[in-house]
């Protein structure tokens, strides 16, 4: 076994899968279905399963998102921290049994902290993901099925947005609103589903010239029936893959407009803030205040990454070596 | 080159109407302050008198349309405008701005390529082999680090563990004076550097695996040539041709990594004076900074895709 499967696994050889995509659970398709919707297809379920657990990258990475999920939301519970109220006597301690991580300079249990703002930047990342993909696969999928016109407005309405990157967007949009939790959501989910409005949109543009979409039109299906029941199923291995590298790079952003101090300012607990709070005191040696939140934001991005990735090699099980 | 030709002119236009969408983007984002922004400006106590008198002065009290045609004009000319709090033209301020920039993103961007070629292609050659795990377990983590995060230790290695670098960038107001003090600028270069490495390095790789699969490989080494010749000649060549897409499509990562590097080390450029103006409602300064890194955007992509267009022949559109 390879310690980067992820990357530069060799497959087993397996037979092209009839149609791409599993089946989004639930979704049973009578006999005598129109064809080409994504019916149950328990091997290509379990071929994709399969490829996904023996890569070892992937099971690491599902560990540590398990892990820190724990560390954050039951964590709390066991070890008591007072979040709310500053106790200046106890600023800047160093690490020791009362406090295992040490305090930051407003005398906040760093571990308890650390807690406490993960919950906000994996609450949010996953938000974020979520509207960034919902909005972004519906939308491209729109402008790739309709093509001309629709398809060229469309699109140029995405490379504005590109050409504006995100971070320089959102501190423009913080001038001029104040964000708050589901503000800051909308605003960066509204920011983000440029990269799935894209893939969608290129998967979109093949999938529409497929047998199957011709048939249904033929049939006298409506463009909502195609778009929602034919294109949008077949093409749910590049969505759920970006939406796993949404969430990473929604944790990110987030980290760093909290760094930069136009995201939840204080006092709420974020990874972010606790990284600009403490990078105050670095010279002063206070590596407890540096370190574990830069380990924890390290942590649960690298560990979407490597997920994202044995994903996309996982559904890609027709992708071959050369 | 006809064919390229008719491409050219087709992105050109797509090109133009990105840029006006970009201006458009930000003048709205400007006009949708709550309060409007002279009371953003003038603070809570200004007084009704002192408000009409800014929006007079800095034509707010025309219909919006007329407004954006102003603004839209005056880009035309290249005015962007005077700065709320500096007592300086935009133009002046981005004049000053631009070369450090240029300098610093310039020399992280070549840097970053000289590195991740090479090794995208060793990668590539000894691949699946302990050399090439390392190579994609460094940018792995790289990537996953916020940019600030990879300055940080830079700065806790260099500037406080060993004192051996400066945590500062040199603050001299034209390039010439800031190399003067090469020490202080070897953090942030390094920091954006290791930034874009980590970028480029995964698409190098892989583009370098694709290479080895094609035919001209296959003819080189058919034809008899010694494999440091397939490698050097044919390989890390043809490798460059992504390189330039590469540049073109990762200049808006590069730009914000540039924007937090310079705020960490407080390098004088367009992204701090950015932050700067986030931070003071400085409206003209921003809006002039955003419309210029929209430029830089749309023409990279465009200069891109044109390169790519003429250095490989097998593209079609």
């Amino acid at each position: 076994m390879q310690p980067f499967g992820g990357l530069t696994q060799e497959y087993e050889r397996v037979p092209k899968p009839a149609v791409e995509g599993p089946e989004p659970a639930g979704i049973e398709e009578p006999a005598g279905a129109e064809g080409g919707e994504v019916y149950s297809q328990g091997g290509v379920l379990r071929l994709i399963g399969r490829t996904f657990a023996r890569n070892r990258l992937a099971v690491i990475g599902v560990g540590i998102v398990i892990v820190l999920v724990l560390f954050c939301f039951v964590g709390p519970l066991i070890y008591r921290t007072d979040q709310i109220n500053t106790n200046i006597l106890e600023s800047n301690l160093a690490p020791s049994g009362g406090h295992l991580l040490g305090t930051d300079n407003n005398g906040y249990d760093i571990l308890g902290r650390l807690m406490a703002g993960g919950q906000s930047s994996i609450e949010i990342g996953l938000a974020v993901a979520s509207v960034a993909t919902v909005f972004g696969v519906i939308y491209g999928a729109i402008a790739g099925y309709f093509g001309k016109i629709v398809d060229t407005i469309m699109m140029r309405v995405v490379d504005v947005l590109l050409a504006i990157p995100i971070v320089f967007l959102f501190i423009f949009v913080s001038t001029v609103i104040t964000p708050s939790t589901w503000l800051l959501i909308a605003v960066l989910g509204g920011l983000s589903w440029l990269a799935p409005a894209r893939l969608v949109r290129g998967e979109t543009l093949s999938l529409r010239t497929r047998e199957y979409v011709q048939a249904v039109k033929v049939m006298g299906g409506k463009s909502r029936r195609v778009v929602f029941r034919h294109i949008i199923p077949n093409a749910i291995g590049t969505i759920i893959v970006n939406a796993t590298f949404q969430v990473a790079d929604a944790i990110l952003v987030l980290a760093l407009l909290q760094y930069l101090g136009f995201a939840l300012p204080p006092p709420t607990a974020t990874w972010g803030g606790m990284l600009s709070q403490g990078s105050n005191f670095l010279s002063d040696g206070y590596w407890w205040q540096v370190y574990p939140p830069l380990v924890a934001i390290v942590l649960i991005v690298v560990a979407f990454n490597f997920i994202g990735d044995a994903l996309r090699d996982a559904f890609e099980v027709r992708l071959q070596e050369r | 080159m006809l064919r390229v030709t008719g491409y050219i002119v087709r992105r050109l236009g797509q090109a133009v109407i990105v840029i006006l969408g970009v201006t458009l983007i930000v003048f709205v984002l400007e006009h949708l302050i709550s309060g409007g922004i002279a009371r953003a400006i003038l603070g809570a106590r200004a007084t009704q008198l002192q408000l009409s008198d800014f929006n007079k002065q800095n034509g707010f009290d025309s219909p919006i349309w007329y407004q954006y045609w102003v603004f839209l004009d005056h880009l035309l000319h290249g005015n962007l405008g005077f700065s709320y709090k500096q007592n300086r033209s935009v133009d002046s301020i981005i004049a000053s701005d631009l070369p450090r920039d240029v300098m610093l993103v310039g020399t992280s961007l070549v840097l970053a390529v000289l590195i991740a070629i090479p090794i995208g292609v060793a990668q590539a050659v000894k691949r699946n082999r302990a050399f090439d795990y390392a190579g994609t377990a460094t940018a792995f983590v790289l990537y996953s680090m916020p940019s600030y995060a990879l300055g940080l230790l830079l700065i806790g290695a260099f500037s406080i563990a060993v004192k051996w670098l400066p945590a500062n960038a040199p603050q001299g107001s034209t390039v010439g004076s800031m190399l003067s003090h090469p020490a202080g600028l070897v953090l942030p270069v390094a920091t954006l550097t290791l930034v874009t490495y980590a970028l480029f390095s995964r698409y190098m790789r892989s583009s370098a695996i694709d290479s080895l699969a094609q035919d001209y490989i296959r003819t080189a080494r058919a034809k008899g040539l010694s494999e440091k010749a397939v490698l050097w000649r044919h390989l890390l060549r043809n490798s460059l041709v992504p390189v330039t897409t590469l540049i073109g499509i990762s200049l808006p990562t590069v730009l914000t990594a540039g924007l937090i590097t310079e705020y960490l080390f407080n390098f004088q450029g367009l992204g701090l004076e950015y932050y700067n103006a986030a931070t003071t409602y400085d409206f003209p300064v921003m809006l002039g900074i955003t419309v210029l890194v929209g430029l830089a955007t749309v023409v990279g992509n465009l200069l891109a895709d044109i390169t790519y267009a003429i250095l490989d022949p097998r593209v079609r559109y």
